[in-house]
């Protein structure tokens, strides 16, 4: 009976084992030698790698990441809740500016942080027209800044909070906001205490899917930060690169997956079964 | 508050879309600084007569379409095989390849391919670039085709074995015609992220396969210029249309 199923899962397992968990696998391996004169990795096997990661030269980048991606999830939050409450109140249109929302989205990511770069460039529009107008005699440092990362990184994954908090506010019994409305709460008072404690498993959903892929965060940080605004993804890139320290990459890959999985365990737990 | 709401909301959409529409705007340009001169193609002709820019969106196309149709392939009859019987491990991984930053996969490939390298005649090129591809779109694929399997009813496919048809019938004729539109939305995507993707395939490509998103990054890093605007309007409409088109062919 399962004879057929075995071979259609063959393919899977053979890309998910040679292509994803051994790599993984060598990636730990890795994160416990030291690293060789010319790069690479050899003997002797050792945990200072991880020691390293609480060496204050690395803690400031980390510190930052965590700060920067906060800075994205609250951002992201604070755009995502009134437009996903316009929306799953707009009847008809629903389709119409769900679809809007996700229209960006489709586009490719690195055009997506192009144009931001040419926003906020010194030669960029904002810079240009600024000048123009005579407000400014010279360039505002718009690019290169955690500022603008955090932009970029809202800009990349602000569908990613607007539709868990879309379905859970569709779901919401419209019932209830009567009742509190009958029982003499005005408006806003009908939202703090019934509309968003009843989002909370949406904030969370929102909150897990902008903070994780903001905190492995690779092109933004890269594009517009530049070399300043460095977040954990860059660092790891750096140590396998130009720094040719395998082993302290890999112990940071690694540290930053545990963070994440960490996060997805902590915030989902209660709507893990949902989710999967 | 009833007031303020829709202004918000018009603030965000215009937050979405204002970016791309300048930058789009700009790409028909004359002058090669931000400050508008007059319309002009010339960005759209410099784009056009670039070799390199041709060479790479021809690779970029091949390594799309090869990995599309493996992953769709392999993808589709991993989640067939998941929704028989699911398998903790398997689905887990492919979760966790979902949630792993782009960075890490991209390294950790690239440190597995140098280590097979040294008992292999191999080097990063067109087929380390399929591989990496095929590997991360295959998890969206399952997903998507997993979404869909969770509304089909097993009972259907229990009424043809009982009426004489094989395992592969069964699947053949009746699961698979049912999953049709997921398979095609999950091919759509895996196109898509295989198209844009610059992280994985700039750390496992070699010298004969640079792809259009890393001659966007290189062009980007470098400066100012307008061409990158041509070519970012030209994606833009150029995945638009396909959306729409493929959106068109499901419902038909």
């Amino acid at each position: 009976m399962m004879r057929l199923r075995a071979f259609f899962l063959l393919p899977a397992w053979a890309f998910t084992l040679l292509l994803f968990l051994a790599p993984m696998g060598i990636i730990v391996v890795y994160s416990l030698q030291t690293k060789g004169v010319y790069g690479g990795v050899g003997e002797p096997w050792t945990v200072e790698n991880y020691v390293r990661l609480f060496d204050p030269l690395y803690g400031v980048i980390l510190l930052r990441s965590f700060a920067m991606a906060g800075a994205a999830t609250f951002g992201c939050l604070v755009l995502a809740f009134p437009l996903a409450l316009y929306i799953s109140r707009s009847g008809t249109r629903k389709t119409l500016l769900l679809n809007l929302v996700m229209l960006p989205f489709w586009t490719s990511f690195l055009v997506r942080t192009y144009a931001w770069m040419f926003l906020l460039r010194d030669t960029g529009l904002i810079n240009s027209m600024l000048l123009g107008m005579g407000l400014i005699s010279e360039p505002l440092p718009l690019l290169y800044n955690d500022g603008a990362v955090v932009v970029g990184l809202i800009y990349g994954y602000l569908p990613f909070a607007v539709l868990p908090l879309y379905s859970n506010l569709e779901r919401l019994d419209k019932g209830l906001l009567e009742a509190a409305a009958d029982l003499g709460a005005k408006p806003w008072e009908a939202m703090l205490h019934v509309v968003l404690p009843l989002t909370a498993p949406g904030m969370r959903a929102a909150c897990v899917l902008v903070f994780i892929p903001s905190l492995g965060a690779y092109l933004t940080p890269d594009l517009l930060g530049g070399g300043k605004s460095m977040m954990i993804g860059n660092l790891v890139q750096n140590q396998f690169t130009s720094a040719r320290d395998w082993p302290f990459g890999a112990a940071l890959s690694l540290a930053l997956m545990a963070v994440v999985m960490l996060l997805l365990w902590a915030l989902l737990r209660r709507d893990c079964e949902e989710m999967l | 508050m009833k007031r303020l709401l829709p202004l918000y909301v018009i603030a965000i959409y215009a937050f979405l879309h204002v970016p791309l529409l300048i930058l789009c705007g700009f790409s028909f340009n004359s002058s090669k600084f931000t400050v508008w001169e007059g319309f002009s193609l010339v960005w759209y002709e410099a784009m056009w007569n670039d070799g390199v820019l041709a060479e790479a969106t021809w690779n970029s196309l091949v390594i799309a379409v090869v990995s599309t149709v493996v992953a769709t392939a392999v993808g589709t009859l991993g989640a067939y095989g998941l929704w028989k019987k699911n398998s903790r491990l398997l689905s887990g991984s492919m979760y966790l390849s979902l949630v792993t930053p782009e960075i890490i996969t991209g390294i950790a490939m690239l440190a597995t391919f140098q280590w097979a390298f040294r008992y292999l005649h191999l080097q990063l090129g067109m087929t380390t670039v399929i591989f990496a591809h095929v590997t991360f779109s295959m998890a969206y694929v399952l997903l998507v085709v997993m979404a869909r399997l969770r509304t089909a009813d097993p009972a259907l496919e229990e009424a043809a074995l009982d009426l004489g048809a094989t395992e592969w019938q069964a699947f053949r004729l009746v699961t698979l015609p049912m999953l049709k539109p997921g398979i095609a939305a999950a091919a759509l995507l895996a196109f898509t992220v295989s198209f844009d993707d610059y992280v994985i395939t700039a750390l496992v490509a070699g010298v004969d396969s640079e792809t259009l998103p890393m001659v966007l990054y290189a062009m980007a890093r470098r400066g100012a210029n307008p061409v990158v605007s041509a070519i970012s309007t030209v994606i833009f409409v150029g995945l638009g249309l396909l959306i729409v088109v493929s959106e068109r062919l499901q419902k038909t």
